[in-house]
């Protein structure tokens, strides 16, 4: 039977391994090109000179002290969730509820601003409110775990329903909390007397939020990495037949872990009530705990590498808005602009994953 | 069968993957109105002959004729084109919807669907054969043998003559195959061209009108059924006997060390896997396992480890040391481990199960190891240096330590496993399939590796599935055959037939 086969004109082939320098240089041609085409289209749809709306971009988020503190600030907290989703996604458990934890952990903050903060000295309300908030959050990752152990319920679902049951306890307690009467929402909490708020460390009113996360960040990063723990982690992850043959606990390992990435998730809604709003609302985890997966799958669950993720979104994030305000644009225009630029990142990671043969043999990178 | 005109003619069909050739020049005709069985032992290439005829493979080279005509299949489309239909040893149903849903998935249609039709068309392929389906069910609902029959329906309905079965008695009780044998015939005296693939002899005497061998790839015979008995067909089977010259010390006093005991297992459909199953495993000793796979190796080895759910029986281990009896049934491996049983397993799923794929040597050597110690972080020193160890003392052919595993070859990557389970010094050692997939070289090296531990007084339980090899390498056989032990018989001077036919009936029938 003779038949010719037809050689593709290209095919994609995956790659062994990659050098570290190889992979950042197809990471910057894609930063590169993304800015380019985005230069096309800036131009071929608003006549508006790129450079002048990438400097634009940058104004928006290093513009003045105060937005680089902003910045600085979003970052962090959206690092904080990745670093809470870490853990989990390296298990294999697709914890998409995030807001919800959040949300939780931001509650048990302002309930403790609110009903201890005439009582406990600042350092005692700081303190029971970071153990109240990881506890919230802990008790919202330990549901769907305990289920998924017991039951084989798909946490997917569970983690995503989760969040609308942390939704709408904040309205239950926005209501409660309303102040002043008939507003709505709880407003700043103790405004006068700060009781509760993160202090200025340095001159500076978000320094907290910045030490709290990167001293998370480098926690998180040697318990996955050197703890028997976080080795446990990764057996259960890869293969759950293997962890049982080696007799690890799956179902004690999962619980645990949920447990452990529901408290940090709970952790970033105190910092985003008590170190940055002040106050709490339905939209105080504002989509961050769903952006934040894309945080820590793209930095493959390295928390450092989850700094630059972070950083790069929000930038966009801050970006875009500044644009739309500068140059009386509608907030597509420059959410276009945000999506280039994702694309090609998001593009430049398969790139070092897999290589491109064509016909003929020659290769490309 | 000169005179009948073949249905499908195969000519010359040859299939390799990489270096293993699975079909090799193999010839083989099929007549309309025939039950043929196709019978061979794992890995002589039944199911990728068929897979070829079913368009799930493509041969390498050779013909195929359909009517006396010389045809291209390259897909199971191409295949249902020509009346062709494969009913596989694992379903493909989709689980959530009916069986007349699944019967009617993937087939072309014009408009509105018309259930209510193909229901109807369901019952008159039912009536016709004797078959027992109600169209409306749904998947998930139905048992096994449910399943089994709807796909037959399935490939009926698409309007196949030529069935193709793989295995269907495997997951059938005993009153559903005589269920599945009476549609068989009804199919085969409507005119049908039946091929079932087996190894259980008895049911090709029951059930087949020819039956064709295959070993390691090749065609080795084809004869009427009524001309042949259950001794022939063995010998066509398992072949002669080879010499390989596997070294075996004799065991230096031999004690008890494990004892199984009245060993039930099902598995999660309710299908027993292990019945009844009893036998002593001794120190300084190699215990063969035989059988035809998935006669219950698997769960009777998991068992020991503690990683089988189980409905009766007593297994114990008796302490070198101590000569204390402790009871292994029950426990998982952590508390196997905690009660100081040092147990090694090396399972058949080398990648799944002994292994993870993508850590490295390092990390794979630290699975038994990490939780020692009181720090709560791991130390990897010591499983680096064992990584070293049996990368030198194994000649492991490896980049480096960090290589994931899964990059290594089959051979380098069982060295690795073999070379973790002995280093924590066990007293006994459990080993599937050791050798599956390696070259002569690397299955030497593992010969004298599990001969090492024998000599060092450890008790070998080696699930095989090479009778030269295991022939030749153990000092006693124990003989499985559909979950039951057909007999224990000694290594030396044992009969390769003798033990091919314990393997397919239970007892060896009368040849013993």
């Amino acid at each position: 039977m003779n038949h010719s086969t037809k050689v593709p004109l290209v095919r994609i082939v995956k790659r062994d391994s990659i050098s570290f320098w190889h992979g950042w240089l197809i990471r910057i041609i894609g930063l590169i090109l993304a800015l380019a085409v985005s230069a096309v289209v800036i131009y071929a749809i608003v006549r508006l000179n790129p450079l002048k709306v990438y400097s634009a971009m940058f104004e928006g988020n290093f513009g003045s002290e105060k937005r680089f503190w902003v910045t600085l600030r979003d970052m962090v907290m959206l690092l904080c969730i990745g670093i809470g989703l870490a853990p989990a996604f390296k298990m294999r458990f697709w914890n998409i509820g995030a807001e919800g934890q959040i949300l939780v952990g931001g509650i048990a903050t302002a309930a403790v601003m609110i009903y201890f903060g005439k009582s406990l000295p600042t350092w005692g309300l700081l303190l029971v409110s970071l153990a109240a908030s990881c506890v919230a959050g802990a008790i919202w990752g330990f549901i769907p775990a305990v289920f998924k152990a017991r039951f084989k319920t798909n946490e997917t679902l569970f983690t995503l329903m989760m969040n609308y049951v942390a939704i709408q306890l904040t309205s239950y307690f926005v209501a409660i909390w309303e102040n002043p009467f008939g507003s709505n929402t709880v407003g700043i909490i103790n405004q006068q007397t700060k009781a509760g708020w993160f202090p200025s460390l340095f001159g500076e009113k978000y320094m907290l939020n910045v030490i709290l996360v990167l001293a998370l960040t480098i926690a998180m990063f040697v318990y996955l990495r050197y703890s028997k723990q976080g080795y446990e982690i990764s057996v259960v992850g890869e293969s759950e037949r293997t962890a049982r043959y080696i007799g690890i606990n799956v179902k004690s390992v999962v619980v645990r872990t949920m447990m452990i990435s529901g408290a940090i998730c709970g952790l970033a809604g105190y910092i985003a009530v008590a170190g940055s709003s002040h106050t709490i609302s339905t939209s105080t985890a504002g989509g961050s705990g769903f952006t934040a997966i894309i945080v820590a799958w793209l930095a493959k669950f390295n928390t450092f590498v989850m700094i630059l993720v972070a950083a790069l979104l929000v930038f966009l994030e801050k970006g875009a808005i500044q644009i739309a305000s500068q140059f009386n644009l509608n907030d597509y225009a420059s959410q276009m602009i945000s999506g280039i630029i994702l694309f090609f990142i998001l593009g430049s990671e398969f790139f070092t994953n897999f290589r491109l043969v064509f016909r003929g043999g020659k290769e490309a990178n | 069968m000169q005179n009948a005109k073949a249905a499908i003619c195969m000519r010359d069909i040859t299939k390799t993957f990489g270096s293993t050739v699975a079909n090799d020049r193999v010839e083989l005709d099929i007549f309309k109105g025939e039950i043929l069985a196709l019978l061979g032992e794992n890995g002589s290439g039944k199911t990728t002959l068929m897979n070829m005829l079913s368009g799930i493979y493509f041969p390498d080279a050779g013909h195929i004729l359909v009517d006396g005509q010389e045809v291209t299949i390259r897909s199971p489309k191409d295949a249902f084109d020509l009346g062709i239909g494969m009913i596989h040893q694992h379903f493909k149903l989709v689980d959530v919807l009916t069986a007349a849903e699944n019967i009617i998935l993937g087939m072309p249609g014009t408009g509105r669907l018309d259930l209510k039709a193909v229901g109807d068309r369901i019952r008159n392929i039912c009536a016709m054969y004797g078959f027992d389906v109600d169209p409306e069910q749904k998947v998930y609902d139905m048992s096994v043998s449910q399943k089994q029959t709807v796909e037959i329906v399935k490939v009926l309905y698409r309007g196949a003559d030529i069935l193709i079965l793989d295995e269907p008695t495997a997951v059938l009780t005993p009153q559903e195959t005589e269920k599945l044998f009476t549609v068989l015939r009804n199919m085969r005296d409507d005119g049908k061209a039946i091929i079932i693939i087996t190894h259980k002899l008895h049911e090709v005497e029951e059930i087949s009108d020819r039956v064709v061998v295959l070993r390691r790839g090749q065609f080795v015979g084809g004869v009427q059924t009524k001309d042949t008995n259950a001794a022939d067909m063995t010998n066509m089977m398992v072949g002669r006997s080879v010499s390989l010259n596997i070294e075996r010390p004799e065991p230096k006093e031999p004690k008890p060390r494990i004892i199984v005991d009245g060993l039930t297992v099902q598995d999660k459909d309710g299908i027993t896997k292990l019945c009844d199953v009893s036998f002593t495993a001794y120190s300084g000793e190699i215990l063969g396992v035989a059988g035809i796979s998935g006669c219950g190796q698997k769960e009777l080895l998991e068992s020991i480890a503690g990683l089988q759910h189980y409905e009766s029986g007593r297994i114990v281990y008796i302490d070198p040391d101590t000569g204390k009896e402790i009871n292994l049934i029950g426990k998982d491996p952590r508390e196997i481990l905690g009660m100081g049983v040092t147990l090694s397993f090396v399972p058949e799923d080398r990648l799944g199960m002994g292994l993870v794929g993508s850590m490295d040597l390092t990390d794979n050597m630290m699975l038994r190891s990490f939780r020692h110690g009181k720090s709560v972080f791991a130390d990897r020193k010591t499983p680096r240096s064992l990584a070293e160890r049996v990368v030198n003392d194994l000649s492991v052919n490896t980049p480096g330590l960090s290589t994931p595993v899964r990059r290594l070859s089959g051979g380098n990557v069982q060295k690795v496993l073999v070379g973790r389970e002995i280093s924590s010094s066990p007293t006994v050692l459990m080993t599937a399939y050791a050798v599956r997939g390696l070259d002569i070289n690397s299955s030497y090296t593992i010969y004298d590796l599990i001969n090492q531990q024998k000599q060092q007084g450890v008790a070998v339980i080696f699930v095989g599935e090479d009778l030269d090899v295991l022939l030749e390498f153990c000092d006693r056989i124990l003989v499985l055959c559909g979950g039951k032990v057909s007999g224990i018989v000694p290594g030396r001077g044992a009969d390769k037939n003798q033990v091919g036919m314990m393997m397919t009936k239970l007892g060896g029938g009368e040849a013993k």
